[in-house]
């Protein structure tokens, strides 16, 4: 067994002294290495909440999670950033990308913070750009990517450090049909290929069909969570 | 270095706010430094004319002559004095005087008059005083003749080679009374002068007024004329205390004043321009903290140091603060030279005060380097200041909230 993420008992709760809304109620969430896993639920369930703590943004109002065995409840807030640096890569809905950064220059920048080597960078650069299908739009600005483009060069980003896992809170909400399931290619194979972990929340049915876990959650609480058995069977049937 | 490229990159995500900010930035460092290196060129001009007319940058007395300028207050001069106060780096020449006053009549006009003896040659290098020759010829140490204001010239109906009759009160009671031909007119923008100076050589008025070796004041002409009140503590220590060292600020306080008057109304000037200033840079920022808050929540978010977002902030706000001053400075060493060789013209009220003081009111602009350092540093301090707000907001962002939209 090897696990990622473990989340005891988690909450979150806003304006506790006037009305109060538990956004995130008592969750349990255990996490192993190489899941491929969906966060859904209506508007308003918390998973943008729950996603948020996970990935040491925001802290639980109770309980406590670990990351690979950290507790990062108990980090300070620039220990979490150096954390977050190191362990975690996100994907958001949009805007993910600084505009006056090339795609290329959008993935390094990552990995300047970590001071990681000149030479390691290209290589690793190449091969990430690869892997998302755009090697050639390297030297081009997030302005001239189309919204899937940006989101794949966001994947890379979020790949660049080596994370113990990809936290991705709606990463295909203003991408079109094409570009979406382009994007879940992508994020699948290199589950499968890479063995990477994803945590991602969703809305769209075709989205959660290439999930091999889906949990749900209704009013901050989780309210079902299956394990798909074959993907293989899944893909089939949407590549159709 | 790969975060200062990024700071540049940035400051040219939104040409225009940029531009704007430069130009801002630009045209308060040329202004601010027209505007200073203008007054500083005023007050030098000003003071140059007036001590030049006639005080002199610094003088030495006997004890008390310059509250009663008689006589009898006069002083023997003396080799070695002079010596002491030569030794004084910054001084660079002295001149002795014999002031007086004396009737001058012509054949049936009678008017008081200010007897100046002087060392003609000496004389020259302090006050200019051949320049200002409208008439006739300069003065020769042994001439038995004077140089007439032009007023006192025309109050007297006298021009020059005729002769002039004074009459006055010599030293220690003795009577003085002499003829003397008239060599020279010369003009004074000073009324006050003009209507009564009248100048001899030294050992003339010596003569006329039997103060034989006597002297009332040594008249000093300093190389750095800044340096006013170190040269007359140490003139004064060297000369001993039966000598009064007084400065041009001292002998003609009302010019001190005016300068400072001039100065403060200058700093209002400069006061508003340093504020639009501000406000014209608090905008942009404001604008570009609002316009990437989202960007700079997202850094933090994916693992970006807040310092480090500080220092991206810092190269920015440096880079658009120096380029401005920079190419202000750049911009304006031309324009205030240019000034200086084609000085503005003061008309109206001020330039009548001047005139009063004795001087066409022309101004050119000071050159002088440190004033466009000065300038440029203050916006500089200012642009950096007010760029402490942005990163006061990095530093309490909070990336969840920032990122919400
Ligand atoms: N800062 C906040 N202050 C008060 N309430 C908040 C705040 N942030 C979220 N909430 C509330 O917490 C609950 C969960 O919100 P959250 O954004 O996690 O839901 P979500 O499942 O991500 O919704 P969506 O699918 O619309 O993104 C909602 O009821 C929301 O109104
Ligand atoms: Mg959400």
């Amino acid at each position: 067994m090897n696990t990622v993420i473990d989340a005891h008992n988690i909450s979150k709760v806003y304006n506790p002294e006037t009305i109060p809304v538990y956004a995130v109620n008592n969750v349990h969430l255990h996490l192993e290495r190489g899941e491929f896993t969906a966060l859904v639920g209506p508007s308003g369930s918390g998973k943008t909440t729950l996603l948020n703590m996970i990935g040491g943004l925001d802290k639980p109002d109770g309980g406590n999670i670990f990351i690979n065995g950290n507790d990062i409840t108990k980090l300070s807030a620039n220990e979490l950033i150096d954390f977050r640096l190191k362990n975690i890569g996100f994907v958001f809905q949009s805007f993910n990308l600084i505009p006056v950064l090339t795609a290329k220059e959008n993935v390094e920048f990552i990995m300047q913070l970590q001071k990681i080597k000149q030479s390691e960078r290209d290589e690793r650069i190449k091969q990430l750009f690869q892997q998302i299908g755009l090697e050639d739009k390297l030297n081009e600005r997030p302005s001239k990517l189309s919204g899937g483009q940006q989101q794949r060069v966001a994947v890379a980003r979020a790949l660049a450090s080596k994370p113990q896992f990809v936290l991705a809170d709606e990463p295909t909400a203003n991408l079109d049909t094409k570009s979406a399931s382009n994007l879940l290619d992508i994020m699948a194979k290199l589950n499968k290929e890479e063995n990477i972990t994803f945590l991602f929340s969703t809305h769209d049915q075709r989205v959660i069909d290439r999930a091999r876990r889906v949990i749900t959650l209704v009013d901050g609480r989780i309210v079902k969570d299956t394990a798909v058995v074959s993907t293989e069977h899944k893909e089939a049937a949407t590549i159709r | 270095m790969w975060l200062a490229k990024m700071a540049w990159k940035n400051i040219w995500r939104n040409r225009n706010r940029t531009i704007i900010t430069m130009a801002a930035i630009f045209f308060a460092v040329i202004l601010s430094v027209i505007a200073s290196s203008l007054q500083a060129g005023i007050f030098d001009n000003l003071v140059k004319n007036v001590v030049s007319f006639y005080t002199g940058y610094m003088q030495v007395h006997k004890q008390g002559y310059w509250d009663e300028q008689i006589l009898d207050n006069s002083f023997e001069s003396s080799a070695e004095t002079e010596k002491k106060i030569l030794q004084n780096k910054n001084v660079t020449s002295v001149t002795e005087r014999l002031e007086s006053f004396a009737l001058a009549s012509s054949e049936d006009i009678t008017k008081g008059c200010l007897v100046v003896g002087i060392n003609p040659e000496k004389e020259n290098e302090v006050t200019l005083l051949r320049n200002k020759l409208t008439q006739g010829s300069y003065l020769q140490d042994n001439d038995n003749a004077v140089l007439l204001s032009q007023g006192l010239a025309k109050r007297l109906q006298l021009k020059v080679n005729d002769t002039i009759v004074l009459m006055g009160q010599g030293y220690h009671g003795a009577t003085a009374a002499g003829k003397y031909r008239i060599k020279g007119l010369v003009k004074f923008g000073s009324p006050d002068l003009n209507d009564k100076a009248l100048f001899m050589p030294l050992a003339t008025a010596q003569d006329f007024y039997s103060a034989y070796g006597m002297v009332t004041s040594y008249v000093l002409s300093l190389s750095n004329t800044k340096d006013l009140q170190p040269t007359e503590s140490s003139v004064r220590l060297a000369i001993g205390a039966g000598y009064e060292v007084m400065t041009w600020e001292q002998m003609i306080p009302d010019i001190k004043q005016h300068i400072e008057t001039d100065s403060n109304n200058m700093k209002y000037v400069q006061g508003i321009l340093y504020m639009l200033i501000c406000f014209g840079i608090f905008g942009t920022l404001l604008m570009m903290m609002v316009e990437r808050k989202f960007e700079m929540g997202m850094l933090v978010a994916i693992g970006m140091k807040k310092s480090t977002l500080v220092i991206l902030m810092l190269f920015e706000s440096l880079l658009t603060v120096i380029a401005g001053c920079l190419s202000g400075i750049i911009i304006s060493i031309p324009l205030v030279h240019y000034l200086n060789k084609h000085p503005i013209k003061i008309g109206g009220e001020t330039a009548k005060a001047y005139e009063r003081f004795g001087f066409e009111a022309i101004f050119p602009t000071s050159t002088e380097a440190s004033n466009f350092i000065h300038q440029g540093l203050i916006v500089l301090v200012i642009g950096l200041v007010l760029s402490l707000y942005p990163m006061y907001k990095i530093i309490r962002i909070n990336p969840v909230t920032a990122m919400k939209r």
